[in-house]
């Protein structure tokens, strides 16, 4: 799916209000730490050539129906989005006269978008029922339809807008990204970063892909260097481009406490569609230190009950009358 | 006595066949979502999964359910014996008002038929705020089941049980002030998760404080709206002298409401968004203007003395706190998925809602005309109302 103009302004304006919001929380819990087992994904934007062949094994790894957009015809899969079908998509950025890869101004670049299993994730922390669980070791977040109450609450507070629900259907429940969690416990690598030619998706270890990202970013442009493939560390042989001039950041590092799944682009992230000036710590930090302040042990309200408890009672009984039969003192008064 | 009695009269007039109609179109919409599911009756999506059923029906409903709160506060907290004829109608208003939410959340609920797993201790994650709002609303309508006994108690003419009720009464009206402050408040930081997704002008951490205060002047609101009805329509005798006290105390909690509000965006430094020109700016006017308003509509003693005036101030302060929830969960809303999501809701979820609050409606004249709810009730004039 293209990424237009609108969904650029979208983008940018989302990215002001966080700017404003970012510095003010009275109160904020103790922000979570990433797992040193953890696992993840380095999406490498400029490695991308779009050829979806990620989208197609993830669809297969997941059995997952093909979709198609909008009024097209329905000749193959062609999602514009995540949804209850597609757990995994590549869009495209594109700028003016779009005639050069990976540039800003008349520029494309791809951009690949699923779960980005974050270290403090929102849905966990919004789900009444633990149906978004995040694996202590792994960090993978993983939904669990079997006591899902479908309220998508995990929709409406994830700061990445992936958690999907199927609205088309009587019994639907809520779809997202679970890494391939089912093909790691077999020992195998995510379907999507398994099939990627280029190593635009590269799976490993959370830390190792972090030492990887900034090696990248040390690169000189234009020299040719070679790129893992599947995992790193591997044993795919790796692929061989010239390095790109990246934006000199690695998205997901420190973006809301931080991600599982980190980018590196050479056009801002913003016009990726990801957040840019959000928090250095998860909203969860934010709404769960509100909730902590107020209902620790429910010591306050505990207290509060007893206070009103005693409060209530006794105006009842000063009151000369029963919780309920008032004696009416104002009945007389005048009424028109 | 209480000086509370049944009006009687007949229930099945021309209005109530109405509401009756709205009610059962509500129901056949409902149907048609249960067998072909949430999308066939609604327009929520990916980019807005909440739509009205949440921020009108269960928000909205329960903010104007919070009248039995607002009043049990000022009679048992504050010891305000005066206002005790008001109590019955008010915590009425409370019972149909969440009862109805609870039930209408069934509606939205993805996956409905799993809502116990609410209640096992093995699946609870006590971070959520839903999972607090949840428990605190399903025993608040517990809870103000129990305080509404007295009044079916009453025309049952089971005084002896009354007494021994009202012994312990006085507990179950302290839960009843305790619980809605827990989950009004939660309310409003359920919205705080969803970060920079919410427009500054709404998204703050003072949320719950601004979500708690505006159902409390909702429900001061709802009292002398619902007095005032009753004496139009029902030819109910209107105690002017009290209405105009419940409406200086909404006018107090309206001041603080304002204050906050604007001592909050100016702090944070939002208040610049305000004159952005876009549609969340044009709402943040009128609703800033729906509670400016009432304030100046109550400014004086004499002005507060007006059923007229007192009136359009309930109108409008209860216009104001539903389109500050609206605002905050959905106008204030831009998803960042990055894909152009819009929302407005469907003529069928218009429907559902408008069936609810028929419900509501129906369910007050059949209360009114046969338990002892309303003060100084007197029987209608004419046979027919």
């Amino acid at each position: 799916m293209a990424l237009n103009r609108r969904d650029f302004l979208k983008a940018s304006a989302a990215g002001m209000g966080g700017a404003l919001a970012a510095d003010v929380h009275a109160v904020q819990r103790e922000p979570k730490k990433l797992s040193p087992d953890a696992v993840g994904m380095l999406y490498d934007s400029t490695l991308c050539i779009g050829c979806k062949a990620c989208m197609s094994a993830c669809k297969q790894a997941n059995g997952m129906p093909p979709e198609v957009a909008g009024q097209m015809e329905p000749i193959w899969d062609t999602p514009l989005e995540t949804s209850g079908r597609t757990l995994n998509v590549i869009k495209l950025y594109q700028n003016g006269s779009a005639d050069q890869k990976d540039r800003d101004i008349d520029g494309y670049a791809f951009m690949k978008r699923h779960c980005m299993h974050c270290v403090d994730p929102s849905c966990v922390s919004a789900c009444p029922v633990s149906a978004m669980t995040k694996d202590p070791s792994s960090g993978i977040v993983e939904h669990h339809p079997d006591r899902c109450i479908g309220c998508r609450y995990c929709v409406y507070s994830c700061p990445f807008g992936i958690p999907k629900y199927e609205y088309d259907d009587p019994f639907g429940q809520i779809q997202k990204c679970e890494f391939c969690s089912h093909l790691q416990a077999e020992g195998k690598v995510p379907a999507c970063c398994d099939v990627c030619p280029t190593g635009a998706s590269l799976f490993g270890r959370v830390d190792d892909l972090q030492r990887e990202a900034r090696r990248r970013l040390q690169m000189q442009p234009g020299d040719e260097v070679e790129f893992p493939r599947g995992k790193l560390g591997g044993g795919q042989p790796g692929h061989l481009a010239p390095a790109p001039e990246y934006i000199q950041a690695v998205y997901g590092e420190k973006e809301l406490g931080g991600t599982q799944i980190l980018y590196l682009s050479a056009v801002p992230f913003d016009r990726l569609g990801l957040p840019v000036n959000v928090p250095d710590v998860g909203y969860p930090a934010i709404s769960e230190g509100i909730q902590h302040m107020l209902y620790k042990w429910m010591l306050i309200p505990a207290l509060l009950l007893a206070g009103l408890t005693y409060v209530v009672q006794r105006n009842i009984r000063a009151a000369g009358h029963d919780s309920d039969t008032t004696s009416d003192k104002t009945s007389d008064e005048e009424q028109s | 006595m209480s000086g509370h009695a049944p009006i009687a009269g007949r229930l099945l007039t021309k209005p109530f066949i109405v509401l009756a109609l709205l009610f059962m179109l509500a129901v056949a919409i409902l149907l048609a979502r249960f067998i072909f599911g949430l999308g066939a009756v609604t327009n929520i999506n990916d980019g807005y999964p909440w739509g009205i059923w949440i921020v009108i029906d269960v928000m909205i409903g329960t903010a104007i359910g919070c009248a039995g709160y607002a009043v049990a506060l000022l009679v048992y907290l504050f010891n305000r014996g005066e206002y005790h004829p008001l109590i019955r109608s008010a915590l009425m208003a409370g019972l149909f008002g969440y009862t109805l939410a609870g039930i209408a959340v069934i509606f939205d609920l993805g996956r409905y038929w799993q809502f116990y797993t609410l209640l096992l201790p093995w699946y609870v994650q006590l971070n959520s705020v839903m999972l607090e709002v949840a428990w605190c609303v399903m025993a608040y309508v517990v809870v103000l089941w129990i305080e509404f006994t007295p009044t079916f108690l009453e025309r049952l003419g089971w005084h002896n049980i009354r007494e021994k009720l009202s012994k312990v009464l006085f507990f179950f009206i302290a839960l009843g002030i305790l619980l809605p402050t827990m989950h009004q408040s939660s309310l409003g930081t359920m919205a705080v998760v969803a970060g920079h997704q919410i427009s500054p002008l709404w998204q703050t951490q003072m949320l719950p404080a601004l979500f708690l205060i505006s159902a409390l002047l909702m429900g001061y609101a709802i009292v002398p709206f619902e007095a005032i009805l009753a004496a139009l329509g029902l030819h109910q005798p209107l105690e002017t002298p009290l209405l105009a006290k419940i409406s200086a105390v909404a006018l107090a909690v309206a001041l603080f409401f304002l204050a906050l509000r604007f001592g909050d965006l100016i702090w944070r430094d939002a208040l610049g968004l305000a004159l952005a020109g876009d549609i969340q700016a044009l709402m943040f006017w009128v609703e800033s203007a729906l509670f400016i308003v009432p304030v100046l509509l109550l400014a004086t003693r004499t002005m507060r003395t007006n059923p007229r005036l007192i009136f359009l101030a309930a109108i409008s302060l209860l216009l104001a706190g539903s389109l500050y929830r609206i605002n905050t969960y959905i106008i204030g809303y831009q998803p960042t998925a990055g894909a152009t999501w819009s929302y407005f809701p469907s003529v069928t979820e218009i429907m559902v809602t408008v069936g609810i609050f028929a419900l509501e409606v129906m369910l007050y004249l059949l209360f009114v005309k046969y338990l002892p709810v309303l003060h100084g009730a007197a029987a209608p004039p004419r046979a027919r109302t």
